[in-house]
């Protein structure tokens, strides 16, 4: 009987709140609608320096089909190879392409013919892929070459293997579809998880929690008043978020829905916890702010969200079992992309069900009323 | 009702609270004198379940601060320094919100708070927040008392009000006292003390005397005389160093002084007569003037007063160090 009042004071107040209500609509929303297309790890639009010591046709039609592969812009054709490497310190180029003098002649004459490759990898990933495209370029137009030019290749095709990838669940290996369901849960994670730390440590900053403290109201349901509305609003922002990604990127789920709202119930429920034990043992908004930000960024990068957890070190693969969001971005994928279902994903159900006791009993049995 | 036996809190290092004992009667407006830091507030907690005791026993109404705490809840008031309402919810709202808490309703107990809530009522749709600090009390007793407790802590009630709302508002505890309820409140006023029935005068975690303030008056049986010249800060110095004086303190306007061995020189100079006392404080006083005109002071004004809690407080607390 309590709990009613207690809650209608709670959304009474988020109402009042100038900043809240606006939030739990932009936040997700801008998220969804902005992060899947940023959070891109394709490598696009790298420039390209060419050194052409050749200046025959093969050369010419090599760094025409470099240029012309989308990947790559051709923003600067240097004499010399050290001209090149200085574009590449000044940071208007990001690869060297440089043709060997005789290109031409060796390819003719069954010769190895040389290409030069050279990549800066300040950034890892983007020299990474852009040496590979660019291999890739290259062998794909001496295949061409030798098709076209060289009466041979009837004898080498025979023994040559074409290798063609199907990608399931994700047929074009679009980025996005991997990312729009790891945001959606980094999203819910991050509301459901900081605004009840918030709201109880402001109560306590306020000092209206003493007032209530003096009340009868048990401290089960003082907690239960706090969980309930955010609850809500989790569902509220699973339901933006499931909206974004239909109109923004046509994504509808492969599986259930409500096995997903299932899900996320319970996921809301444990975060919400751990939002609630942070309150416990943080006196001030800022303490909670950054626990909450410890935790829920230490989640995030073990949950494999941006990375795949196969791909950790043997020990964070074990400590990314604490990620409550590991099981949940594994789920939704599964769910979303692959159309898993319930009984498929029933251990990760289990887990995120103990992390839900887990982190709520904690936050009833830290939340003293005694200092 | 109100009881406290040797009670007892540390906190960390600092000793907040040390062998605290004293007992309220029911129907009494007991005061809780004290500077900031004296421990006011964690007693009040104590009292009020909010915090454990290190040492001692307490009991409210006649139940155990620890044992019975669910049942205490139920039946005291508790207005804490700071304004603690939600201050984004309206009058009507707070008020509403602590009667539900309490399972009861802003009917079923407008007598006891409608003197006091009828002078807020007609700004009840403003937010908490924005009331100003006179009506943000008003609505933080009414609160407090939406649920007819039979106990009332008010922690320092009038810190930050208008001497205008801080008379108002000791009017109002008189009336609720008249319906019965016992108010244990705490202020660093010592102005206030002699509104209370009884105070206990508090100081470092000690309590220095329990008594109603005027037996605690009676109590200070030294002379006391407030002294005041042009330059009051070189007085204060001066009277320091005059041997004669044994504590002098800063009083607003003037300066307390009281003397030792007050009749000796007195009475060496006029041993054969004995003299009225009047006579004796005329002698002091105008001996003193003449030390204080020799060190160029101007517009010397000496003259003998009554003692007031704060001057028993200065007194008692020089043997609390």
């Amino acid at each position: 009987m309590t709990l009613k009042y207690l809650l209608e004071k709670e959304f009474l107040q988020i109402k009042r709140n100038k900043f809240m209500p606006r939030m739990i609509f932009i936040l997700p929303f801008v998220a969804l609608a902005l992060f899947p297309l940023v959070a891109n790890f394709e490598v696009k639009n790298i420039n390209l320096a060419v050194v052409d010591n050749d200046h025959s046709s093969f050369s010419a039609r090599l760094i025409q089909k470099t240029a012309s592969s989308g990947y790559f812009h051709l923003t600067r054709t240097t004499a010399d190879y050290q001209t090149a490497l200085h574009h590449i310190e000044q940071d208007d180029a990001d690869v060297i392409l440089e043709i060997a003098p005789g290109f031409e002649k060796n390819l003719m004459n069954y010769q190895p013919a040389e290409v030069l490759i050279s990549t800066n990898t300040v950034n890892g990933m983007k020299g990474g892929l852009s040496s590979m495209y660019l291999s890739g370029i290259i062998s794909d137009f001496s295949a061409e070459i030798r098709a076209k030019h060289l009466q041979i290749n009837s004898i080498l095709k025979a023994n040559s293997l074409e290798i063609i990838p199907r990608y399931d669940y994700n047929p074009h290996l679009e980025y996005k579809y991997t990312m729009v369901p790891a945001i959606l849960m980094m999203m819910l994670a991050m509301l459901s998880g900081f605004l009840p730390a918030l709201n109880i440590v402001g109560e306590k900053e306020k000092g209206t929690i003493e007032q209530l403290n003096v009340t009868p109201v048990s401290k089960f349901t003082l907690i239960l008043s706090k969980l309930i509305p955010y609850w809500v609003i989790g569902f509220i922002v699973l339901t933006i978020c499931f909206l974004v990604a239909w109109m923004f990127y046509g994504m509808i789920s492969a599986g259930g829905y409500l096995q997903i709202y299932l899900f996320a119930a319970v996921f809301v429920l444990a975060f919400s916890g751990l939002g609630l034990v942070i309150s416990n043992y943080a006196n001030t908004v800022q303490q909670a702010m950054f626990m909450m930000f410890f935790f829920v960024i230490t989640f995030i990068f073990l949950s494999g969200l941006y990375t795949p957890v196969s791909s950790m070190p043997g020990w964070t693969q074990t400590l990314s079992r604490i990620s409550p969001l590991r099981y949940m971005v594994e789920v939704l994928r599964f769910i979303f992309l692959k159309g898993s279902n319930f009984f498929d994903l029933k251990w990760h159900f289990a887990a995120l069900c103990g992390f839900a006791v887990l982190f709520n009993g904690w936050a009833v049995l830290s939340y003293r009323k005694t200092n | 009702m109100i009881s406290c036996k040797n009670i007892s809190k540390k906190y960390k290092k600092v000793q907040a609270l040390s062998d605290i004992s004293f007992e309220v009667k029911p129907g009494e407006i007991f005061g809780l004198i004290g500077p900031d830091g004296a421990g006011k507030t964690t007693l009040f907690r104590i009292l009020t379940t909010l915090i454990l005791a290190d040492e001692g026993v307490a009991s409210v109404d006649g139940l155990d601060v620890v044992n019975d705490y669910k049942l205490i809840r139920e039946r005291v008031g508790y207005m804490p320094g700071r304004f603690s309402l939600y201050q984004d919810l309206s009058v009507e709202e707070n008020l509403n919100f602590f009667a539900t808490v309490f399972n009861t309703t802003v009917e079923e107990n407008y007598e006891l708070v409608r003197d006091i809530y009828q002078q807020i009522e007609p700004f009840k749709t403003r937010k908490a927040g924005k009331l100003s600090g006179g009506m943000k009390q008003k609505l933080a007793l009414s609160c407090a008392l939406i649920h007819k407790p039979t106990v009332l802590f008010l922690d320092e009630p009038t810190t930050g009000v208008d001497p205008v709302s801080r008379k108002e508002f000791w009017g109002m505890l008189k009336n609720l006292q008249q319906q019965g309820i016992t108010i244990l409140v705490s202020t660093p006023y010592m102005d206030e003390a002699s509104l209370c029935d009884r105070i206990a005068l508090i100081q470092k975690g000690r309590l220095l005397t329990i008594d109603s303030p005027g037996k605690i008056a009676d109590g200070f049986k030294k002379t006391l005389l407030s002294v005041s010249a042009e330059n009051m800060s070189l007085l204060l110095t001066d009277l320091r160093t005059i041997p004669e004086v044994e504590n002098c303190y800063a009083f607003g306007d003037s300066h307390h002084i009281t003397l030792k061995n007050r009749t000796s020189r007195y009475e060496q100079e006029h041993s054969d007569s004995k003299g009225k006392k009047d006579n004796e404080i005329e002698f002091i006083i105008n001996d003193l003037k003449v030390t204080l005109e020799a060190k160029n002071h101007l517009n010397i004004i000496i003259k003998e007063i009554k003692p007031g809690i704060e001057d028993c407080f200065m007194e008692l607390s020089k043997n609390n160090l």
